[in-house]
């Protein structure tokens, strides 16, 4: 077999976890970026910045603030305990919290961009046709942001599927439950197993270099506008 | 030409003069935090002209980075087997030297640990017990070890997290996520963890010892401070100290 059981569960995992990940951020994402792309409160910057922290801070930062807010101490392990679903790291939604946050920018950048440019004339136009706000987003908006949606999910997957350190910190390494492709590599290596280190590397590689090459061949050509 | 020469003499006079500085850089198992701080703290302050970088780890991952040739020049490991390995294929500078042995303890940040014993991990109210990946970390092995001695391990596996090392093991207890760890008791003794919880010693009769050496790295052959600190390592006042830690020295017997 080319890969093991446990390679095998890790990649499942790892999929899961961008798959659940990627719909978590379409639903959070899109209010946001819509508000950050029609809004003109002074909110924009501040909120904006905080949307992009994830992309420049260091992800022990990260895992670090996750660790304590999300153990027993902490205000959202408080809210979680009082819920009685007990603490969140270790466990595979916690890395799905972690995960929104750290994935959060590669969501909302692009389909922000999509949605500034589209600017205000097709909405108004809509609006003069008596569509309802909600109405115009769903038949104007979506689809013309649509490429900027599909950009963003694929991002947030790979991005997902590409995190490390944020789950080592607070993932425990337990299999079939926070044990991901990217820790059981690191496993492999230390554990001198280069021979699974490298097959589970060279999926990957293939892996994200085909999801790249999907995104810049499929991506339209602004020129040809 | 001339010129050219002499000013490529005092380059390589310049690079080989900062070899010779006196400098060298120890990967140590992650249990040696604290003693090794120590140590390291009273070996500067009599000789305040060597510059001693440490950084901790598991003894695994140290082994995995010298043989990719790590500018480590000391490898102080948890478990004597790695540095063997290493002195096997030509890797060293020096022959392997025991320098301690390690013990175990059940920790808890959240209970009194020290009416804790093996089989009470199994009680449903300890959610989550952290312990070093036994795959690459010499703790973790022996917290396995005597998890299957003492007959819980079926009934607390389901409940274990694992640590990168064995620092992470007790940080995993200490935030409280883990309600308890087996941990090094080269770590639990340090106050800072002991004011929380205590600790309670497991019965070495329940794992195979964990020898712990160190071997100076081919790198550092012809560097004389990491000879010397190899030394004072083996001097009385390094000695004290890891004593103080809990670690049974080579040619002593146990305390209990």
């Amino acid at each position: 077999m080319f890969l093991s059981e446990g390679d095998l569960g890790a990649i499942v995992l790892t999929l899961e976890l961008a798959g659940i990940v990627t719909a978590i951020l379409l639903v959070l994402g899109t209010p946001i970026a819509w508000w950050l792309a029609r809004t003109k409160s002074w909110l924009k910057g501040p909120l904006g910045a905080v949307v992009a922290l994830p992309l420049v801070l260091p992800p022990s930062v990260l895992g670090f603030y996750l660790l304590l807010a999300m153990g027993p101490h902490g205000p959202v392990g408080h809210f979680t305990q009082w819920l009685g679903i007990g603490t969140l790291p270790f466990t595979f939604w916690g890395l799905v919290v972690a995960s929104v946050f750290y994935s959060l920018p590669f969501m909302v950048q692009p389909v922000q961009n999509a949605f500034e440019t589209i600017g205000d004339r097709p909405l108004e136009v809509a609006a003069t046709l008596r569509a309802s706000p909600i109405d115009t987003f769903f038949t104007v908006v979506l689809p013309l942001a649509l490429p900027g949606f599909l950009t963003a999910s694929i991002l947030t997957f790979a991005h997902t599927v590409g995190e490390f350190g944020v789950v080592l910190m607070i993932g425990g390494n337990i299999p079939d439950e926070t044990r991901v492709v990217s820790v059981q590599i690191y496993d492999h290596v230390e554990a001198l197993a280069y021979g699974h280190a490298h097959r589970l590397s060279a999926v990957m590689l293939a892996f994200s270099f085909l999801v790249l090459l999907t995104l810049y061949a499929w991506r339209p050509n602004p020129k040809k506008h | 030409m001339k010129h050219l020469q002499a000013l490529l003499f005092v380059c390589i006079a310049a690079v080989s003069s900062s070899a010779l500085a006196n400098k060298i850089t120890i990967a140590a198992a992650a249990d040696l935090k604290f003693a090794m701080d120590e140590i390291v703290t009273a070996f500067k302050r009599a000789n305040p002209a060597d510059r001693v970088d440490v950084i901790y780890g598991s003894s695994g991952k140290f082994n995995t980075q010298i043989r990719e040739g790590a500018p480590y020049d000391l490898f102080f490991s948890a478990d004597i087997a790695y540095p063997r390995e290493l002195a096997k294929e030509g890797l060293a500078a020096s022959e392997v030297k025991p320098y301690a042995v390690g013990r175990i303890v059940l920790w808890s940040a959240s209970r009194d640990a020290t009416k804790m014993t093996l089989a009470s991990l199994a009680d449903p109210k300890v959610a989550r017990i952290a312990i070093a990946n036994p795959k690459h970390a010499p703790y973790g092995k022996r917290a396995e070890e005597a998890l299957r001695s003492a007959g819980v391990w079926d009934k607390v596996q389901p409940k274990l997290v694992y640590g990168e090392n064995i620092a992470q093991t007790a940080q995993f207890v200490q935030s409280g996520n883990a309600q308890a760890g087996i941990i090094a008791l080269s770590l639990a003794v340090n106050p800072e963890l002991a004011a929380k919880g205590g600790y309670a010693l497991i019965s070495d009769a329940l794992h195979s010892p964990l020898e712990q050496g160190y071997v100076i790295t081919r790198r550092a052959a012809g560097n004389p401070l990491a000879r010397r600190f190899a030394d004072y390592m083996g001097g009385k006042p390094a000695r004290a100290v890891m004593v103080k830690y809990g670690f049974v020295l080579p040619g002593e017997s146990a305390a209990k």
